[in-house]
């Protein structure tokens, strides 16, 4: 059995609980606009024009994105730090792309790690049919959930998707007790706006066990990333979200009571 | 910290340094005026170390709470000629070059000129050494094999252990005199040399007392004149503690910083022992002293940081003495290596952090100065908030306090012999060498260029730089037919190194023991007393010998280039790269990128390249470790470079990897700069494939931008980092946290940059101190970390 990936990061601190390793997933059924990751969202091996630079001159090469694993070199790898996720607490975060459109391999992949006494964490859009969820959701220790956008028109305007699959699954890890972090992307213009904030906060409020979000503010790192692989880049000359209005919505949450990470 | 500490820390930062020619002519004079005096060499010794304690100049500070300075005033760095000479062109270059300089007036150059060149010349150390060493050796020598340790400095490399803490120096006459009547009845056949050696050590013990007497005097006539009440009472009590120790046991807390502190002086007067000396485990000697003057209440909280501070200021005021040629190249910088060491476990193996341990941490921070250098031992029963915070004072930048492993050093230490409680009294010393304090002489002796060795390999014996045979004839590498033949080839031509570095050794050790000893030090350490042998002849429990092997991280990366690219893809024959690395990459441009960029490199957590990181390792490790020393001991290694890679690069052509000539090489076992694509955790995995327990220390530099210290979720990610990596059995750690613009920028502006601290390889430096390659080189790694 075979994935498509498009990177593995180790010592990822940002993903979940302690030292994790990321494994990225390629593809993914959403086009959000301020998509982080343009290298994810075809789930096929494109290639681009890699430039290494040495003594000022530029040597230019042809170059996969992304690139197919079996099972087992994959668990291997994951395997490979478990010293890490042992000390602290962490483990394997499979993300994206979006890890639930291979599903078959991801739940052989998590189930080899459950086995084995690894931490296992979904980061997902939660844009997939109910069943793929739900069977993960057995055996997955941890998700990480993207909350972007309630309203369906904005929603599918913003992400090329509807909501309403991404909230009844959402709905239904919160009422089977399951172990979800919900991830906020603080978009300027779009997510940031008056209307999304007041639906997004009546909706975690209607959360029974969910109580943690992190609201990840929009940066413009990806920016080299559409060039490299030339990707339109919708976000082309958006400013940042700034600090006082990062602070203002997490003690928002905070009232709900929830408890508010930055940055994830 | 308060406005005395504030003064006494700006006048340290402050202060010029100069050459003192005051030791060197109380030296000469008193050799001068004994020609006649048939004593013993150590008695001798003894006595010259005598004449310079009860006639040079005595210096307190304004305000100064510890006293007593090496030189006539701060920073005036004594020489040493009956170990090395410096040359007029020497002292010119000292006081004019523009790194780590030394201020010399013309009145030293006179001197130098017409008293002290003139009788030491062709009697230094360093004159009867070159006199007897091998041609093959001096060959190797010049050729950057290998550097020599004890060309300008003595032995030393040692550390005080709780011993000195317990006793002072009229005990120690005790046991001299028991040792003494012990030898006299036995009368056996090397009697007499033994009482020679102890009458020495009984002659430095005195000579101390006569040093802390003579400081009682200068404090008494101060207090006299004092106007300040305040201040007065200080200096009566001062000297009331100079009065008391080192002649006593100390049984205060301010008694106890006084009484090692002229230990300290002691010992870097008698000779320049390399490393400076060390109080090893402070927080551990010093804490049973604190708590009962905390709970008498002769002691405050707030007294007991300012005593601190101002012996922390005492280490600042002593650089390391000057040095010249190669050594100078491999080593120079003003620290003198310092180190002392926090937490840990005590004698029983139970968790040894207290109060005082944080308070220490709190004046590292607060003091923020070249010297000491500061290093936490860290076990795995010792709290997270211990490592936590340690980390957090790192993330200041200055690169102190580095991390090392009790477990790993214990397990180094047991395994070479020693006894558990001595192994747990132990630690790291210098950059990152383990130790048992107080009971063992560990010596380095040189570094070993790994690399070099390689390139003489292709060569087929040859210095491709100088045309040189200098190696063996192992066959034209051209001819090889599998990576394997080479390895056996490079195998040959280390062991043939290393036999010379070991015979070279044995001849100085030799010449150390016999010429050169050092009576003061053989008080500290045990058991040169009751074995009535010197510290430099192998009076003490252990005796160790290290060489330094240096880039690892290169020469597998150099290695494993030639496996992928010549004999498992033979993407270039053997003959063509070797005509890339004589033409430095030039016309081959495509070539050298291939070798950056797409060739298996160490610290990738990828055991094609880093098999050759541990055939290596085993490779030095066998060709050394085991083998017997001059003084009883043995050979051991450790892997760790000081600033040494820059010179060794400097030695060579061009090499495999891709590395242009004459560039730096690796450092420690950290991979080649911008050769770890893989994040922490796989430099990690590579850097422990190599059995650390094997060695006496091995360095790891691991470069962070500050935003991996941002908050306390990540300084505890970190610290499981550290944690996992010591689980693998790892030595040490530090981090370098600073970014590349603000280097660069300091570059650009010295003049704005006078406080900056940068970690460089097993210790940390003013970064305007350091030359031009390695400053490039440290903005290299930094900004390879930030991408």
């Amino acid at each position: 059995m075979e994935a498509t990936i498009f990177d593995i990061k180790h010592f990822a601190v940002h993903d979940g609980p302690g030292i994790r390793q990321t494994v990225f997933f390629k593809g993914c059924p959403l086009k959000c606009w301020w998509c982080h990751n343009p290298e994810s969202q075809s789930k096929n091996i494109e290639s681009f024009t890699r430039i290494n630079r040495l003594d000022g001159k530029e040597f230019k090469k042809e170059s996969p994105i992304g690139y197919s694993i079996t099972i087992d070199d994959l668990f291997k790898t994951i395997q490979g730090d478990k010293i890490f996720f042992e000390e602290s607490g962490g483990g394997v975060t499979f993300s994206g792309g979006e890890p639930l459109m291979q599903a078959d391999f991801l739940y052989e992949i998590t189930k080899l790690c459950k086995e084995n006494g690894i931490h296992t964490c979904i980061d997902t859009s939660g844009f997939a049919p109910e069943e793929t969820l739900q069977k993960i959701a057995k055996i997955a220790d941890c998700f990480l959930y993207d909350l972007k956008i309630v309203d369906n028109y904005l929603h599918y305007n913003y992400t090329n998707t509807p909501v309403f699959d991404i909230i009844s699954n959402l709905n239904w890890l919160d009422q089977n007790n399951k172990n979800v972090i919900l991830r906020f992307p603080l978009i300027p213009g779009i997510t940031d706006s008056r209307q999304n904030l007041s639906e997004v906060k009546l909706f975690i409020k209607s959360l029974k066990n969910i109580h943690q979000i992190d609201i990840l503010p929009y940066h413009d790192i990806a920016n080299s990333k559409y060039n490299r692989f030339n990707k339109e880049n919708l976000m082309k000359g958006s400013g940042l979200i700034p600090e006082e209005q990062i602070s203002h919505i997490k003690s928002e949450f905070e009232s709900l009571g929830f408890k508010v990470g930055i940055g994830g | 910290m308060n406005s005395r500490i504030k003064n006494l820390r700006g006048e340290s930062l402050m202060a010029t340094n100069t050459l003192s020619p005051e030791r060197a002519i109380l030296l000469t004079k008193f050799y001068k005026n004994e020609m006649g005096d048939k004593s013993s060499i150590p008695v001798k010794r003894a006595k010259a170390f005598k004449y310079i304690l009860e006639n040079k100049k005595i210096c307190i500070n304004q305000n100064e709470l510890i006293v007593g300075e090496r030189g006539p005033v701060a920073k005036a760095t004594p020489t040493y000629p009956e170990v090395s000479l410096h040359s007029l062109k020497d002292l010119e270059i000292l006081d004019t070059r523009p790194k780590v300089w030394f201020k010399v007036d013309d009145e030293t150059k006179k001197v130098y000129e017409n008293d002290i060149i003139p009788f030491w010349k062709g009697n230094t150390q360093r004159d009867k050494m070159f006199g007897l060493l091998p041609d093959e050796w001096k060959a190797a020598y010049e050729a950057g094999i290998f550097t020599e340790f004890q060309e300008q400095r003595a032995p030393g490399h040692t550390v005080a252990g709780k011993k000195i803490f317990q006793k002072g120096m009229l005990d120690l006459k005790k046991e001299i005199k028991d040792s003494i009547e012990k030898f006299k009845t036995s009368n056996g056949p090397e009697a007499q040399g033994k009482i020679e050696e102890l009458k020495a050590m009984d002659i430095a013990a005195d000579a101390i007392i006569t040093f802390a007497h003579r400081h009682t005097m200068a404090l008494i006539s101060l207090a006299e004149v004092e106007e300040n009440e305040g201040r007065k009472a200080e200096l009566i009590k001062m000297a009331r503690v100079c009065r008391k120790v080192p002649a006593n046991a100390p049984e205060t807390f301010h008694e106890m910083l006084q009484h090692y502190w002229f230990i300290h002086l002691g010992v870097i007067t008698e000779v320049n022992p390399w490393d400076s000396f060390n109080p090893g485990r402070l927080d551990q000697h010093l804490y049973p002293f604190y708590k009962q003057e905390i709970e008498n209440g002769t002691l405050t909280k707030e007294s007991a940081i300012e005593l601190l501070q101002a012996f922390w200021v005492k280490f600042n005021n002593h650089p390391s003495p000057p040095k010249m040629g190669v050594t100078a190249l491999e080593s120079n910088t003003y620290t003198d290596f310092s180190l002392i060491n926090l937490g840990g476990l005590k004698e029983d193996g139970t968790d040894a952090v207290n109060e005082l341990t944080y308070i220490l941490l709190d004046v590292i921070e607060e003091m923020r100065i070249l010297q000491p250098s500061s290093m936490v031992q860290l076990s795995k029963k010792n709290p997270d908030k211990f490592i936590q915070r340690a980390i957090q004072i790192t993330k200041t930048g200055f690169g102190q306090p580095s991390i090392f492993n009790t477990d790993a050093i214990i397990k180094e230490l047991v395994n070479q012999g020693k006894d558990i409680i001595d192994a747990r009294n132990g630690g790291a010393s210098g950059c990152v060498e383990t130790g048992a304090f107080g009971t063992e002489s560990y010596i380095l002796t040189g570094y070993f260029n790994l690399n070099k060795i390689l390139e003489i390999t292709l060569y087929n014996g040859t210095d491709p730089r100088t045309g040189k045979e200098i190696g063996l004839k192992t066959g034209n590498p051209r001819n090889f037919q599998t990576i394997d033949e080479l390895l056996e080839a490079y195998k040959k031509q280390l062991n043939y190194f290393a036999y010379i570095k070991l015979k070279g050794n044995n001849i100085i050790e030799k010449l150390y023991a016999e010429k050169l000893p050092v009576p003061f030090l053989s008080l500290i350490i045990e058991d040169c007393i009751s074995n009535g042998i010197d510290y430099n002849a192998g009076g003490a429990r252990y005796n160790t010998s290290y060489v330094q092997g240096v880039g690892l991280g290169s020469v597998t990366d150099n290695l494993a280039s030639i496996k992928y690219n010549v004999f498992d893809k033979k993407k270039v024959s053997l003959d063509e790269l070797l005509n890339a690395l004589n033409a430095n990459f030039e016309g081959f441009e495509q070539l050298r990128h291939d070798l950056v960029y797409e060739t298996p490199k160490y610290g990738n957590d990828d055991d094609y390249a880093d098999q050759h990181s541990v055939f290596v390792f085993n490779t030095f490790y066998d060709a050394v470790n085991g083998k017997p020393t001059y003084r009883g001991g043995k050979y051991r290694i450790n892997m760790l470079p000081t600033t040494s890679h820059v010179y060794f690069g400097s030695v060579m052509k061009a090499t495999p990897d891709g590395r242009k000539e004459f560039e730096p090489l690796s450092e420690g076992i950290s991979p080649f700069q911008g050769a770890d694509k893989k994040g922490p955790t796989a430099v990690l995995k590579s850097a422990a494939k190599i059995d650390h327990i094997k060695t006496g220390g091995t360095l790891l530099n691991q470069k962070f931008s500050p935003s991996f210290f941002k908050d306390e979720e990540s300084i505890e990610k970190l610290s499981y980092l550290v944690r996992s990596y010591f689980r693998m059995e790892g030595h040490h750690i530090q981090f370098n946290v600073v970014n590349a613009k603000t280097l660069r920028d300091a570059q650009k502006h010295p003049e704005k940059y006078t406080d900056l601290i940068v970690r460089v390889a097993g210790y940390s430096d003013y970064f305007n101190d350091l030359g031009e390659g390695l400053q490039n080189e440290i903005i290299r790694r930094t900004e390879h970390e930030e991408i």
